[in-house]
């Protein structure tokens, strides 16, 4: 049998690459199918894994293995001194991907900048509703539309945008996944043609792999491009196959089917420690995972009484028994991998007995409240009704009595975003631009009570220092905003801050060269194999 | 024989409108909606929400939304779904020849297993093979198939390294999809191996799904053949001499398919749910994993499209049973 297999595998591999030397061929084995190959419409990492982060290039992108953000597709950018006007210098020579279906005429210029940000941003924009219910969630929910006033093409290689308003995590949002450039050119054909819906299905963009083949819910190839601006990739080919059960996932790294693989299975960690052939990256997850009280309803309203409850919390317990000790205690609520985590912050101790007195002193007695489980797992929460159980117990022995309420996913996010809810909500969130204000003001802002904003919290200090933080581009100043911010939170304890995971990726001995991101995308570019 | 077949297909009718309000419903009825999940963690502004709402037409009274989602139907126009806007006909028609082939192979493992084994038990009745028979069915029936899925991986694929861990082909491969049947289009592909190797993958999924059926079908054949045994016809046939193989193979166990027939028909149904599991454990690309996806979406056009798609599909197989029900039998089709 062994010896069958490895002829079928030997004919096969001669079968393939006849007149061509061994080809390099990276499998990554993905967690699903991404929605499409178009970004902009799409929210799921999932998707970008499979589509902005292979095949496109952004005008900046974010340094590997940071959250902070380098030239990408703009050599450099000035911003005007009112923070209103950023002109973007393009680079020459970039060359767009030569497919079966496309064969670019040009280079990359403005023109492709142009129609990369107009077709999601303008409602009467030929390409604005290019195939049935098409929608730009990322670019929406970044407030984008009404942050662009005006985008202008100074010459072919010079692109001024023009905000409404100061707004510095602009830069961080244009390396995000939905600003992806695509090919004017191509877009012309297209349309030419009558074929609109295949820029999400033949994607044609300048990134380091071009697009192969997509077999639905299998497999996904990419080739190496051999033009690419940021040079030649060590690997001939990158294959994704799409394998959505983690404990699957490791047998077929386990069994040689595939090199790379995220999200393993908590249980599984010491098995891949044990095995020889495999090697495991590590990084603190740009995430953090909460309990959000409603600040709204008494006695939840009074600071101390939060803080009390915070005491009663045993987050290390916490951590070994939900996440299997693979956590970090939160003690500020953005992550440790954020630029601006204040180091200075001291965590509220744990101690029943101070918890106890604290509450007696806020006037509380017999306090039964209800705490939200999540229905789902999450990196930031993997099992949200195990810690919702240690969070009972833990508030019992302090006199608290906890029901434990849970629901459907959909109903879960919608119920919990109420002001008028009742009771507590284990949640968190994953950074999307690597930006301080990506946590602070979508998720404690005035403007997001009712909406992210679970704890309904609205403190007027907060928000001032976080407003003004985000019209200033200098990020030394801003920093030492969002500072003061994290002292504010720490003192007002809207949640309590519970955890901040980390992000596992298994792979075998044979890969060198893999980055983690601490936005937690997967990229291959760099990425080589021994054999 | 026709009217017996027009009548059946008229009684689709009812049937089929039943469905479409059926799934419909369904979507709707669970808690939670697609806009709020695209949202996530994230949610939206009510503005946002409204429109959202509007463009995708489910600001619209429910009975519109329904009326053109028939209307829909009688052009062939199933939707477009709300994730991937692609239309759901073409999603379907790429996934679904997976779907069949896997199903296809588990049936035939089910059958060809389940009848001997069935035959056996029942004319041996009582004995230690009986029993043994029995209790490993009764096993099999009630094994999660999830479970089994991933301890047949772990030994066979991890442990033994005979078979493939998952998919439908090894990567190596790679050519159009013609048919959509791997193992044919493996062999028009024309490249070695590939059709070896596509069987491979077959073999731990098909075992995984076809094992239900197989205990089920092994189950009904050996009581519907005790049945038969028992009866005064075969008792002629063996007071007038005829072989036993002759007894058992010709009078006896023709009679004995006709409930074996149904039950084969009625797991066809069951499959369909198996697939699901199934296709999740091995990654297998058909409609069972689609489906999943699209409610825990709440993709609404996906899924009812997609309930409707399957529930033809179990109707035309039912059909098919019946027919093959009046072959067998003709006192069926005169009645």
């Amino acid at each position: 049998m062994k010896l069958m297999k490895t002829l079928l595998a030997a004919s096969a591999v001669l079968a393939l690459t006849v007149g061509a030397a061994q080809a390099k061929t990276l499998v990554y084995c993905s967690e699903g199918s991404p929605e499409g190959f178009d970004p902009a419409p799409y929210t799921a990492g999932t998707t970008f894994d499979a589509s902005s982060r292979p095949i496109y290039n952004r005008l900046v992108q974010f340094t590997k293995g940071a959250s902070t953000t380098e030239p990408g597709l703009a050599e450099s950018y000035d911003v005007s001194e009112d923070g209103l006007e950023y002109t973007f210098h393009l680079r020459k020579g970039v060359k767009f991907h030569t497919t079966d279906w496309f064969t670019p005429t040009r280079d990359f210029n403005a023109d492709d900048v142009l129609f990369s940000f107009e077709r999601q941003w303008k409602t009467d924009h030929p390409w604005h509703a290019y195939s049935t219910g098409i929608t730009w969630e990322y670019f929406n929910s970044m407030s984008m539309g009404d942050l662009i006033g005006s985008i202008e093409k100074v010459d072919d290689y010079t692109v001024k945008f023009v905000l409404t308003r100061p707004e510095a995590p602009f830069i961080a949002n244009m390396a995000m996944d939905f600003a992806s450039i695509m090919s004017a050119e191509y877009a012309a054909q297209l349309e030419a043609a009558g074929t609109m819906d295949m820029l999400n299905q033949q994607p044609v963009g300048t990134g380091p792999f071009q697009f192969v083949n997509y077999q639905q819910d299998a497999a996904i190839r990419y080739a190496s491009f051999d033009d690419y601006w940021g040079g030649v990739q060590p690997i001939d080919d990158l294959v994704f196959a799409i394998t959505t059960d983690p404990a699957v996932r490791l047998q077929k790294l386990q069994a040689g089917e595939c090199h790379v693989m995220p999200y393993p299975n908590p249980a599984d960690l010491q098995v891949i420690q044990n095995d020889p052939n495999l090697q495991m990256l590590v990084q603190e997850g740009l995430n953090i995972g909460f309990l959000a009280y409603n600040t709204q309803q008494p006695p939840f309203d009074n600071a101390a009484v939060r803080k009390a409850l915070n005491m009663a919390i045993d987050k290390n317990a916490i951590i070994e028994a939900v996440f299997a000790g693979q956590a970090s205690v939160a003690k500020n609520p953005i992550p440790p991998t954020m630029w601006s985590y204040d180091e200075a912050t001291v965590d509220d101790p744990y101690d029943p007995e101070a918890a106890k007195a604290a509450l007696a002193e806020a006037g509380v007695e017999n306090l039964s409240m209800k705490v939200w489980a999540m229905p789902v797992s999450r990196p930031y929460n993997p099992d949200a009704r195990r810690m919702a159980e240690l969070i009972q117990a833990d508030f019992a022995e302090v006199g608290v009595t906890v029901e434990i309420v849970s629901m459907e996913w959909a109903e879960y996010l919608e119920q919990s975003s109420n002001v008028d809810r009742d009771g507590a909500v284990l949640l968190g969130w994953t950074g999307d631009n690597g930006d301080p204000d990506n946590f602070l003001a979508v998720l404690l802002g005035c403007d997001a009570v009712g909406g992210a904003n679970r704890a309904q919290w609205c403190n007027e200090e907060f928000d001032a220092l976080v407003q003004e933080a985000k019209t200033i581009s200098d990020q030394a100043a801003r920093t030492e905003l969002y500072i003061k911010a994290q002292e504010v939170f720490k003192r007002e304890a809207p949640w309590a801050t519970i955890a901040h995971s980390l992000v596992f990726m298994p792979m075998s001995t044979k890969v060198t060269g893999y980055v983690m991101d601490p936005k937690g995308t997967h990229a291959f570019d760099g990425v080589d194999i021994t054999e | 024989m026709i009217r017996f077949i027009l009548n059946r297909l008229l009684l689709i009718i009812p049937t089929f409108i039943g469905i479409t309000i059926v799934a419909f419903a369904f979507v709707r009825v669970l808690p939670g909606d697609p806009i709020l999940l695209i949202a996530g963690e994230r949610s939206v502004s009510p503005e946002r929400y409204q429109a959202l709402l509007v463009q995708f037409g489910y600001d619209r009274p429910i009975w519109v939304q329904y009326w053109d989602y028939l209307l829909g139907i009688f052009q062939g126009d199933f939707g477009t779904s709300i994730s991937t806007k692609r239309p759901v006909v073409r999603d379907f028609l790429t996934l679904f020849p997976a779907t069949v082939e896997l199903s296809f192979c588990a049936t035939l493992f089910a059958v060809i297993l389940g009848i001997p084994a069935g035959v056996i038990a029942a004319v041996k009745r009582g004995s230690w093979y009986d029993q043994t028979l029995m209790g490993t069915a009764l096993v099999g029936y009630s094994m999660p198939i999830f479970w089994l899925g991933l301890l047949l991986i772990i030994f066979f694929s991890g442990y033994l390294g005979w078979t493939p861990v998952s998919g439908r082909i090894d990567l190596l491969y790679f050519f159009p999809a013609v048919t959509g049947f791997m193992t044919i289009d493996s062999l028009l592909s024309g490249q070695d191996g590939a059709f070896v190797s596509a069987l491979r993958h077959l073999i731990l999924p098909t075992i995984t799904l076809g094992t239900i059926p197989l205990a089920v079908i092994a189950r009904q054949t050996r009581s519907a053949m005790l049945e038969v045994l028992g009866d005064d016809y075969v008792r002629t046939a063996r007071a007038k001499g005829l072989a036993p193989h002759q007894v058992i193979g010709q009078h006896a166990l023709r009679n004995a398919l006709i409930p074996v027939v149904t039950t084969i028909g009625l797991q066809v149904g069951v499959m369909m749910a198996g697939a699901i599991l199934t296709e999740t454990i091995f990654s297998w690309p058909g409609i069972g994993k689609w489906m999943v996806d699209a409610i825990s979406r709440r993709d609404y056009p996906v899924v009812q499209a997609g309930l409707l798609l399957i529930a033809l599909i179990v109707m035309a197989v039912n059909l098919i049973v019946d027919v093959l029900y009046g072959l067998i039998n003709p006192r069926i089709r005169h009645h």
